[in-house]
């Protein structure tokens, strides 16, 4: 099989029939119930969010949604949040802390929308009070990458833990497009942008910024998605079993080392 | 006629300090405000604390002079100056890059951070610089800006940053983005000692500092007509494919929105950032 290239895996990552969030979340647990809206704007549709079973266990699931046909993508923004999403995020993190639930992130999105009302109702000032929160909320986080993690808009629900890619996910400053025309002054060298950027999960796991890569099937992971749901399952299930070790405190206190001494 | 004869003088000794003007720009003794187009002598404006005394513009500030407004003179004692540039991703010419600007700039990275007094009051005070690539945060700046915060929470001081950012630093990759959740994580530890953070944001603070500690502070203070958002005006420009009205994402317009407590004239910077922190002694 010839090479990968981190471009090719940006492309794999961006696939409209790759599995999105809610694939997921119905993949791996039972019983979801979606939860909507921040109680202050609106309900933002690039987040999706509720309460569900992992094992009997009830968990609270959070993901970034991009839509799988033209139409549902509209809808859902391509997956690019909205300051609302970011707080209906938070709304349910807290909510599962109150209820001592771990907390299951997907991570798939080009980056927060850079509208005028995302700037209007404090896009900046959301995203830094996710991860002000998530630094301390007393509940196991477990984070996955399952597409395009872009900028501030995929860390705003990605301070967990545990953080997981997928093979052919991609976690990056910014989009390679947006990385070329800043640096290259030229958004059109983008392929060359994605390797350089180094934001492939292998390149991750060598930074020590994820912990695990789950294998995807050839041809990425739409084409055997049972196969990527039974690793992912596993994994889940074990690191919620080291989690519940400990104790809230050193929970905090090792998510605080771990952001503290990755970089 | 005797009053032509004056005009005429007149025009010719304006043209005179007109040239002379302008060989002195050559020589940088003058800068033209960019808001009022007045022509300025320098040390005129570095002693109206870097404000245009005609329009009253803030021109932007090195991280050196703004510790010299804020910090009592010789109370400033830095931390982390040590801690340098790192090049994670062997980004071809950064290294190469930042050592100009240190050349240039006489400055080791985007922020400076000490301990000092302002008007007697202990503090913790962190500044960043734009002319080091753009105050971008990376690992240098990142880590500073965490010890800065630590040695708060250590010593029981209140914590003051004056931001200045287009945000994460693109030259480090994903590196700079971790930046973001580890100050953000380290500012939890002071708010849990129940100590004050006072973040003062100034033209431009953009991007990941916004959506990081910018935007943390128990009060945030804001220079008037500062440029403050996450996205720039440009992306969100080719986003919604039109113009953005005038004054968007200003000052004014986070004031009126609800984002920031108040703003805040150079020239009473230091007295309103004193009092704060008396107001919590």
């Amino acid at each position: 099989m010839a090479k990968i290239t981190a471009w090719d895996r940006v492309m794999l990552a961006r696939k409209m029939d790759r599995p999105k969030a809610l694939d997921y979340i119905q993949g791996l647990f039972d019983d979801f119930i979606e939860l909507h809206g921040d109680r202050n704007f609106g309900d933002d549709k690039a987040i999706v969010g509720g309460i569900a079973t992992f094992e009997g266990i009830p968990v609270t699931v959070i993901g970034e949604q991009k839509g799988k046909k033209a139409k549902e993508n509209m809808e859902r923004n391509f997956g690019m949040p909205n300051p609302e999403g970011y707080r209906k995020a938070l709304r349910l993190m807290k909510q599962a802390e109150k209820f001592h639930r771990p907390i299951i992130t997907f991570i798939d999105t080009p980056g927060a929308y850079p509208g005028m009302g995302a700037e209007e109702r404090g896009q900046g000032e959301a995203i830094a009070r996710n991860l002000f929160e998530m630094s301390k909320l007393e509940v196991p986080i477990i984070c996955i990458v399952i597409g395009e993690g872009s900028s501030g808009g995929a860390l705003a629900i990605a301070v967990g833990d545990r953080i997981v890619m997928l093979e052919n996910a991609v976690y990056s400053i910014l989009s390679p497009e947006g990385f070329a025309s800043i640096l290259y002054k030229d958004s059109s060298k983008a392929k060359e942008a994605a390797g350089d950027m180094k934001a492939t999960a292998k390149d991750l796991k060598d930074f020590g910024i994820i912990d695990k890569i789950i294998k995807e099937p050839e041809g990425g992971a739409q084409e055997d998605l049972e196969m990527v749901i039974k690793e992912l399952k596993a994994y889940i299930k074990k690191s919620l079993k080291e989690l519940s070790t400990l104790s809230k405190k050193e929970l905090v206190e090792n998510r605080y080392e771990k952001f503290r001494t990755m970089c | 006629m005797v009053i032509d004869k004056v005009k005429k003088v007149n025009e010719k000794e304006e043209k005179r300090v007109k040239n002379e003007k302008a060989s002195d720009m050559m020589i940088g003794k003058w800068v033209k405000c960019d808001n009022c187009k007045e022509i300025l002598y320098k040390d005129d404006l570095h002693k109206n604390l870097s404000v245009c005394p005609n329009c009253g513009k803030h021109f932007r500030l090195s991280s050196r002079r703004r510790i010299k407004q804020i910090a009592d003179e010789g109370t400033f004692k830095e931390i982390g100056g040590d801690i340098v540039t790192k090049d994670p991703l062997n980004f071809k010419g950064y290294m190469k890059k930042v050592e100009m600007l240190k050349e240039k700039t006489k400055i080791e990275e985007a922020v400076k951070c000490g301990t000092c007094e302002i008007e007697g009051e202990k503090a913790v005070l962190a500044v960043m610089d734009g002319n080091f690539l753009m105050g971008s945060m990376g690992s240098a700046v990142g880590e500073r800006i965490t010890l800065a915060i630590e040695t708060a929470v250590k010593k029981k001081l209140p914590l003051v940053i004056f931001c200045v950012s287009g945000g994460a630093r693109m030259q480090e990759g994903m590196i700079s983005l971790m930046q973001m959740a580890k100050t953000s994580s380290a500012l939890t530890k002071l708010d849990k000692a129940g100590q004050l953070y006072i973040s003062v944001l100034t033209d431009p603070t953009t991007g990941g500092v916004t959506a990081s500690f910018a935007s943390l502070g128990d009060i945030i203070l804001a220079e008037p007509h500062a440029l403050i958002g996450f996205a720039g005006p440009r992306v969100i420009e080719q986003t919604i494919n039109q113009k953005l009205p005038e004054g968007f994402q200003r000052s004014e317009f986070l004031l009126e929105h609800g984002f920031i407590d108040k703003i805040v004239e150079r020239k009473d910077m230091k007295s309103t950032i004193a009092k704060l922190i008396r107001l919590h002694k």
